[in-house]
């Protein structure tokens, strides 16, 4: 490989990265208050076509990323009501939701299918930013919501760190008991926790349909909705560590399509087995290591102040 | 030191309450009128009569001896599955990998089909049965190892290995297996006639036999066994299942195999008695409503064999639906609203309970 097709594929991790990103973050901020919504991958599917169903018809890509951090946030509220409220078992209720997001996804998508995407999200070079070797072409040529996605990541991994309500969401997390007895609303706090996961999941979705692909096809998201799950287990519940682990997949995933074009014999098929096996070979590297002890404590478990 | 949780249960609630089953399914056919309800409503939304779309899904799934024989093949692959996926629920395992299990038995049983040659019907036919479910086991024992000796997250391990497994079968449809027939369509030549399961009544293959056989043995294995007892105690507890003595480990990986054959001899029904090849998609996702089967049935074996033939009359229903203008995925977003309604029900009948117990028990409390 050359320096530049080095470059290129780095270029290409960053943004095949983003979407695992808003998703990885939005599902961090649920695991850290306690609650696991495994509905990501459901919610992202309907935050893809949502969102490119408004873009389409408004040829607005920002009203189609509205559009789908609202759609996100509105399933996602359905696990709230049935994992906080309800205190229903939260791996099912989040099977659930995966389940009926790909459904519902491909019920609305349904007319969609063909359609080119008018709108769809653009790279542009940062001024000066741009401009500069190696890191330019790689961080600073991309499309707006690849740069939200740097912010977003440092952005909640300060606020996680080292901030109060960030403090009172994680404490949520470890130990409901404690929360409450420090006068936080441990409901209201894992509701709006697992509401802004769902709504960043929605928009991980849209990235798909309006900047990455950009057009809508049934189950668009092949699976990235787990892999953002389990890149959650391998960054530790750490939106910094987060950052990395995807764009190692990014890497992952844009060698396998590079490999392609590059012409080396190998099936195109066997090539898209690649990020699965990745990530499956991660999972068990990183719980050999035994780096489990950072799992919210109190990941899981429903928290009612009267029992 | 008296307090109200602490006073002795003396006296019966006031009103009497409904024994537990009624309840249970009350609560189940509460959620699927429900489901129904809001589906309704979202078809009306989206501009499609939900009269007109019911009556038609009925009318698919049992209007004619056609219709009741295609639900029923469907249910076959959505019990096996449905079973599988029960048995590792009730041990507390998180098998969400049917869909890929599934297709590698139908990969193992397809590769003696297509190999077979002219050997008999009497050789073939338990062998591919015997391969669909050994595929099965072998691809739920490598997310079963890894659990029980590493401590790898059962629900990311068995999914990743879902799109390898679905990858796998693309990988070789579209190559190695590929009908020299048919330009790039993406199946296998047809079976040899040796290869085709026999049929019971119409269409409906001897799966059947081997789901209901499946749902007897569990139900005898899960209520009447040591081996039962063992697995439920485990799902209650896993320290106090190590603690009792039981091989938690062995008995991780034997429920995952034993789950995973179930749902490898769904693929192998699929292939052999169904479409008679193997082709990409030979699953609707039978793997991933198993799921959902599993939990609506609470995880009892008659109760699955029930539900799948409900989800598979659902699913039938959504595919004739498709002719009237409306897409079949209706069935599968109803489907999971029964599931979070049966789910909201459980929890809200729990609480309930609990709420009148205390209450109970705070009357019944010296002030």
């Amino acid at each position: 490989m050359t320096p530049d097709q080095i470059v290129a594929l780095l270029a290409a991790a960053v943004t095949a990265g983003a979407p695992l990103i808003y998703a990885g973050v939005g599902e961090t901020l649920a695991e850290r208050s306690g609650v696991l919504n495994l509905g990501v991958e459901g919610i992202m599917l309907v935050g893809a076509v949502c969102g490119f169903a408004v873009a389409v018809a408004t040829g607005n890509p920002w009203l189609g990323a509205l559009a789908a951090l609202g759609a996100g946030a509105l399933l996602a509220a359905g696990h709230a009501v049935l994992t906080v409220t309800l205190g229903a078992e939260q791996v099912t209720s989040g099977l659930a939701l995966a389940l009926y997001g790909t459904g519902l996804s491909a019920f609305l998508g349904k007319p969609l299918i063909g359609v080119p995407n008018p709108a769809p999200f653009r790279a542009f070079p940062v001024p000066g930013l741009g401009e500069v070797p190696v890191l330019g072409p790689i961080l600073f040529r991309q499309d707006a919501l690849v740069y939200l996605s740097y912010g977003l990541a440092l952005a909640t991994w300060w606020w996680l760190a080292r901030t109060k309500p960030g403090l009172h969401l994680r404490a949520c997390g470890e130990s409901p008991e404690a929360a409450d007895a420090m006068g936080v609303n441990v409901a209201a706090m894992r509701y709006g926790a697992v509401i802004v996961g769902g709504a960043l999941a929605g928009l991980a979705g849209a990235y798909l349909s309006l900047a990455y692909t950009p057009a809508w096809t049934e189950n668009m998201t092949g699976g990235l909705g787990w892999i953002a799950i389990a890149l959650v287990i391998f960054s530790t519940w750490n939106p910094l560590r987060l950052l990395g682990g995807a764009y190692l997949f990014g890497a992952v995933d844009a060698l396998g399509f590079r490999v392609q074009l590059l012409g080396v014999e190998t099936s195109s098929i066997l090539l898209r087995m690649l990020p699965y096996l990745f990530t499956l070979t991660v999972l068990v590297v990183i719980t050999v290591a035994r780096r489990q002890a950072s799992v919210p404590a109190a990941l899981g478990r429903p928290y009612f102040r009267e029992e | 030191m008296s307090t109200g949780a602490a006073a002795p249960p003396l006296a019966r609630p006031a009103r009497a309450e409904p024994p537990a089953w009624v309840e249970a399914v009350g609560v189940r056919a509460g959620s699927i009128v429900a489901a129904f309800a809001v589906g309704a409503v979202f078809l009306a939304a989206t501009g499609h009569d939900p009269a007109h779309a019911y009556r038609e899904m009925a009318v698919g799934a049992f209007g004619s001896s056609f219709a009741v024989e295609q639900t029923l093949v469907k249910a076959i692959p959505l019990a096996l599955a449905g079973l599988g996926v029960a048995l590792a629920f009730t041990m507390g395992l998180w098998n969400v990998g049917a869909e890929g299990q599934l297709a590698v038995g139908a990969l193992a049983a397809s590769w003696l089909a297509l190999s077979a040659g002219g050997l008999p019907a009497a050789v073939v036919l338990p062998g591919l049965t015997l391969l669909g479910a050994l595929g099965g086991a072998a691809w739920a024992l490598v997310p079963a190892a890894l659990r029980a000796y590493a401590g790898v997250n059962e629900i990311i391990s068995t999914l990743m290995l879902n799109y390898v497994a679905l990858l796998w079968v693309d990988y070789l449809v579209f190559g190695a297996w590929a009908d020299p027939t048919a330009f790039s369509f993406p199946y296998s030549r047809r079976f040899p006639e040796a290869a085709h399961l026999p049929r019971l009544y119409g269409d409906v293959h001897a799966g059947a036999l081997a789901a209901l056989v499946a749902a007897a043995g569990l139900a005898l294995l899960l209520g009447r066994t040591r081996w039962g007892y063992e697995i439920r105690t485990i799902g209650a507890s896993q320290a106090a299942a190590r603690y009792a003595g039981i091989p938690v480990r062995r008995r991780i990986l034997l429920v995952m195999a034993t789950s995973g054959a179930l749902a490898g001899l769904a693929g192998a029904g699929e292939v052999s008695g169904v479409i008679h090849r193997i082709q990409q998609g030979l699953s609707p996702g039978y793997g991933f409503t198993a799921i959902i089967v599993a939990w609506v049935a609470q995880l009892r074996p008659w109760a699955v064999v029930l539900v799948a033939v409900l989800f598979a009359a659902l699913l039938n229903g959504g595919f004739v639906l498709q002719t009237a203008g409306v897409p079949a995925a209706i069935a599968y977003m109803l489907q999971a609203m029964i599931l979070t309604f049966v789910l909201a029900g459980e929890y809200l009948l729990r609480r309930l309970r609990r709420r009148r117990a205390v209450a109970a028990a705070r009357a019944l409390a010296p002030p």
